[in-house]
């Protein structure tokens, strides 16, 4: 179980695909304007992360390498395509908002990277673990992106007001406020990073 | 298990496997998501329609057809019926001219001339600037910047900066010219549904003609 834990924590911290990796740049500016969709994009990348790692840790050994990339995206392509079909179903003004980030996760590199590195070599539990703390990693990392453009720029948190909208400022909602704020977020988390490394060493 | 080695038969085995249960799979949730979805659509217009023209009770959808714009296109009109009455018109407008390209509205007419109200389908207009148009021109506190309730037999809507009398959008001229242009389509397009409907030429009126014709009469352009 400590091998799980681990794992998990590893997507989360060590290699958190935002902040660490700086993998799947696009919908990661794209979709933040509000911390609403940039969570709901990263549970949308989970749920994909997950069903595909184990997937494909299940088929790793039926599959021969030579065509092992085509496979692999026809399996994240499937559980994109249900997720986008359920998503216009049942929360189409959410789907609405998301527009074509969701059909673009099956390029996604996090997804295809996740299953060629781990899920490809590891074992059935292992694969989901992986799943689960990259996407939350990613969800985690997407979440606080939009709160904090949404609030740097409009004043809320998830719609909530904290203080008036006129103090906002617009840049953070549009896109060169997302590169800042990346920026900045990206170096805090670093600064953290390093100071726990150190607190370890020593 | 070991792995499989990549000859030609296993790579097209196991493609072809992957793939056909792929298809199984995904035919599934399609059949299961195909009411929702629809019905998720279905649902958006209707409240689009609701929102835009006086209370109704008739089934608008159903008896929609299109309508020429004067610009060489068509629109879809929604006629809102109370009892047997009609009580105004649901046009679905677009302009080509927003600063995200097109832009999409629903504008509800009554049946004197005046907008009821709006609701913007879709638009790729800059967040915080150009997509305030989504209250921006029917916050009635502001009848400077509204356009709820302007009667347009006197004319069409135009921006404060091109001689007209509605307040654009600050830092947004773009946008508010291009919603103009959209409400004007709507409004050329509600002028000939009038006046086919009061002069019982269409089919929905024709049931109606006398009631229609003796009311109409009066306010006939």
């Amino acid at each position: 179980m400590n091998k799980q834990c681990k794992i998990l924590l590893n997507g989360i911290l060590k290699e958190n695909p935002t902040f660490v990796l700086l993998l799947g740049m696009c919908p990661t500016l794209a979709t933040t304007s509000s911390a609403i969709n940039g969570m709901s994009m990263g549970l949308a990348t989970m749920f994909v992360l997950i069903c595909s790692n184990a997937v494909i840790s299940l088929l790793k050994n039926v599959i021969p390498d030579m065509v092992r990339i085509p496979s692999f995206i026809v399996v994240i392509a499937t559980f994109v395509t249900i997720i986008e079909m359920v998503m216009n179903a049942y929360v189409p003004a959410l789907a609405e908002s998301l527009g074509i980030f969701i059909p673009l996760i099956v390029v996604n590199c996090i997804v295809l990277g996740r299953a060629e590195s781990f899920a490809s070599k590891n074992g059935l539990l292992s694969s989901v673990f992986d799943g689960v703390g990259i996407g939350l990693g990613f969800t985690l990392a997407l979440t606080l992106l939009g709160a904090s453009r949404e609030l740097l720029g409009t004043g809320k948190i998830f719609s909530l007001s904290v203080y008036p909208e006129q103090y906002g400022s617009l840049i953070f909602v549009l896109a060169p406020g997302a590169f800042i704020v990346l920026g900045y977020l990206i170096a805090i988390f670093n600064k953290l990073q390093r100071k726990k490394e150190t607190i370890s060493s020593n | 298990m070991a792995k499989l080695q990549s000859s030609f038969r296993n790579m097209f085995l196991s493609l072809t496997l992957i793939c056909l249960t792929v298809a199984v799979l995904l035919a599934q949730v399609n059949k299961m998501t195909e009411t929702p979805i629809a019905e998720a659509k279905a649902m958006k217009l209707q409240n689009a329609i609701r929102e835009v023209v006086p209370a109704f009770d008739n089934d608008p959808v159903a008896a929609s057809y299109r309508m020429p714009d004067g610009t060489g296109d068509s629109l879809l009109v929604y006629p809102a019926k109370k009892g047997e009455e009609l009580v105004g018109f649901a046009l679905n407008s677009y302009s080509d001219n927003g600063f995200g390209g097109k832009i999409q509205i629903m504008v509800g007419f009554d049946m004197e001339h005046h907008i009821v109200n709006y609701a913007v389908l879709q638009h790729g207009e800059t967040p915080g600037l150009g997509s305030k148009m989504t209250e921006w021109f029917r916050d009635t506190n502001k009848p400077a910047q509204s356009v709820i309730g302007r009667n347009l037999s006197q004319g069409a809507l135009a921006v404060s900066k091109d001689g007209g009398q509605v307040d654009a959008i600050t830092a947004s001229t773009i946008t508010s010219r291009a919603f103009m242009e959209a409400v004007n389509r709507a409004y050329t397009a509600y002028s000939g549904s009038r006046e086919d409907a009061l002069s019982g030429a269409t089919a929905a009126a024709e049931k109606k003609e006398q009631k229609t014709t003796n009311e109409g009469e009066e306010n006939h352009e």
